[in-house]
């Protein structure tokens, strides 16, 4: 057993860590003041220019064969920085680039994941239907072959960066009679393909600079070649880039975990009540030791579980279980971070204000906390525990 | 062009520094460790060179022990192409001139075109050891520069330097030991391929004995230069605001610079 990371997982490490210092950590409060997609997209670009994107994809593919563990390793240190990013960058490789992955054929990865793992093309997932969230198997997109093609018409909603995105992973349905069970189809779509069109969706709550999309289907005409794995698999292809991409927000939730850590501690030694910093009470102490033992227990399944999918073990349960138990945790540490902060937690100009927005979301999208524990419970209950 | 890099380890910007309980060093527990950032500026200039002149290799070098080989494997991730680590007990506690003389003796085994330092490291901050180096080797070099033009048709380069209130801008002809300031360029991050490259890439080990050094002749007990004592700054007591309309501010403040701080 060796809980170390490798000589390049932490060079990695060290790499983001000081391009999240210098490029994105000085950008964050603007881009989430101005709902700033282009800076965004300006990291993006620079990202892509250090290899970023290529971290869990195999080098056949442009990427640098680092796993699931690189790639927690990535998110986590972005999420230090900034959730709008992180969370653009996580759409892309985790969920776009993870369906080809996982669904591709080596013509489909060679043409469509290598232009993702290089950065030279952005992607997205489209699964979320107005009617169909949670209950994402009643999902209604029509996906008819005709000829060489087929035909898609509906309605994407709330895809992260639905209207920025080259490439998208849309998931269909091409046998209304079979739903999930066979009758959901995953298209790998080019955005500039006539009849898509996207409209972003405003005033979220948080993750303002990262672009959320409405996207349209009429008529629009996608190759039999850009079917992804067989007709009717598209079910299994999405889920199981969930299990991924569960995992993956869950290193999210760490970053942003130590970010409030170290802010907390740097403001309650310097923050002066009473005659004396704050961090010298008891009640400040308690709540940092409780964030310290929660991000303790994030880092430790996290990790381990990474180290789960790299050995080629499927997680769905142990990916339900990070993502519910870390998105849980990160709202109870920042919670916890903003009360530290008093009054200046409960300003914008703040950052820890920004972390408090950011964070609420990691208990909806990608499943609900509700949707993880049914994972969890079908799973225990089939299997019983370990 | 052969150009090196002479890097040093350092305890990164953010750590916390205490002394040690011997007061003779500081506390190096729980520290992480990064490459000086004056040295991140001169393997950024090499890499630079080398990429203009299309030719040449870069060889990063530096004394310590094991964990210095983590910083020769981020100079590698990030471009460089061979590294040296001199590494060997004896040198534990040696003086900044004993450290020149290691790196003479290493850098004398390869014809360097160009040799870059650090202005300084930032954990000791004696900016002393690139100079040093210069004399010891005869070089011509120019400390703190922040520009600098390689001419290799005729093998010379001229360098700038901010000196108080003006630059001055010198030449010399090569080979020459630059000690780099930050403005001279923008260090580039380590990338992916970079860093998976990095462990392929040659990192020798030298001992004493490699660069015919008898061991007797470093160390602590050869030091020309010892640490006496290690303390920390004082602690910066809180400021008094004088609180009342401006004029009776003012008397008090003269007051108090008069009484307390006995400055006036």
């Amino acid at each position: 057993m060796d809980f170390n990371f490798t000589e390049e997982q932490t060079m990695i490490r060290d790499m983001v860590r000081k391009f999240v210092d210098n490029e994105i950590k000085p950008a964050a409060q603007q881009i989430d003041k101005e709902h700033n997609v282009d800076l965004v997209k300006s990291i993006f670009k620079k990202g892509a220019a250090l290899g970023l994107y290529g971290i869990p994809f195999p080098e056949a593919y442009g990427g640098s064969g680092m796993g699931e563990t690189g790639y927690c390793i990535l998110i986590e240190e972005l999420s230090r920085g900034c959730a709008s990013t992180s969370v653009t960058i996580g759409a892309h490789i985790g969920l776009a680039g993870m369906s080809i992955m996982i669904g591709g054929n080596d013509a489909q990865k060679k043409k469509y994941l290598a232009p993702l793992a290089s950065g030279e093309k952005l992607g997205a997932y489209a699964l979320t239907e107005p009617g169909a969230g949670s209950d994402a198997a009643n999902l209604q997109l029509s996906a008819k072959e005709d000829g060489e093609d087929y035909v898609l018409n509906g309605t994407k909603l709330w895809i992260t960066n639905g209207d920025i995105a080259d490439i998208v992973v849309v998931y269909g349905l091409s046998n209304p009679e079979l739903k999930a069970r066979g009758g959901i189809t995953a298209f790998i779509v080019e955005t500039s393909t006539p009849g898509f069109s996207a409209n972003r969706i405003e005033d979220k709550m948080g993750l303002r600079g990262s672009a959320t999309a409405e996207l349209v289907f009429e008529e629009v005409r996608v190759p039999k070649e850009n079917v992804l794995g067989q007709v009717g698999m598209g079910f299994a292809i999405a889920m199981e880039t969930l299990d991924e991409s569960r995992l993956s927000l869950a290193a999210a939730c760490i970053g942003a975990a130590k970010e409030l850590i170290a802010m907390s501690i740097d403001f309650s030694k310097k923050r002066v009540a009473f005659q004396q910093p704050i961090a010298q009470f008891q009640a400040i102490q308690f709540m940092l030791a409780d964030m310290t033992a929660e991000v303790y227990q994030m880092e430790s399944i996290v990790y381990r579980t990474a180290w789960l999918y790299d050995q080629g073990k499927k997680i769905p349960r142990e990916g339900a279980i990070c993502k519910l138990f870390c998105s849980e945790a990160l709202d109870r540490i920042v919670d916890k971070a903003v009360q530290i902060h008093g009054g200046n937690g409960f300003m914008g100009e703040h950052p820890v204000e920004r972390f408090y927005r950011d964070s609420r979301v990691n208990r909806i999208f990608e499943g609900t906390s509700e949707i993880q524990r049914m994972v969890i419970a079908e799973d225990v209950l089939k299997k019983g525990a370990y | 062009m052969n150009i090196a890099v002479c890097i040093k380890q350092v305890p990164s910007t953010e750590s916390k520094i205490r002394p040690a309980s011997d007061g003779k060093d500081i506390d190096r527990s729980g520290l992480s460790y990064v490459v000086n950032p004056y040295d991140e500026f001169g393997v950024e200039e090499a890499l630079k060179i080398k990429e203009q002149l299309g030719e040449g290799t870069v060889t990063a070098i530096s004394i310590g022990p094991e964990k210095v080989s983590d910083a020769l494997r981020t100079c590698l991730a990030v471009g460089v192409d061979q590294a040296i680590h001199i590494q060997d007990d004896a040198i534990h506690g040696s003086d900044g001139f004993t450290i020149a003389r290691i790196l003479s003796a290493a850098l004398q085994k390869e014809n360097y075109d160009i040799i870059f330092f650090g202005r300084q490291a930032i954990d000791d901050d004696s900016g002393a050891i690139g100079v040093f180096v210069a004399e010891l080797m005869g070089l011509p070099h120019a400390a703190g520069i922040n520009k600098l033009e390689i001419h290799p048709e005729d093998r010379r380069a001229v360098a700038h330097r901010q000196i108080e209130g003006a630059t001055e801008i010198v030449e010399t002809p090569l080979p020459a030991l630059f000690t780099c300031q930050k403005e001279l360029n923008e260090p580039r991050y380590a990338s992916l391929p970079g860093i998976m490259k990095a462990k392929q890439k040659p990192l020798t080990v030298w001992g004493l004995s490699d660069l015919g050094i008898d061991p007797a002749t470093v160390g602590a007990t050869q030091a020309r230069i010892t640490v006496d004592q290690i303390t920390s700054p004082p602690v910066r007591t809180t400021g008094k605001i004088i609180e009342g309309n401006a004029s009776e501010a003012v008397s008090e403040l003269v007051s108090l610079l008069r009484e307390e701080v006995k400055i006036v």
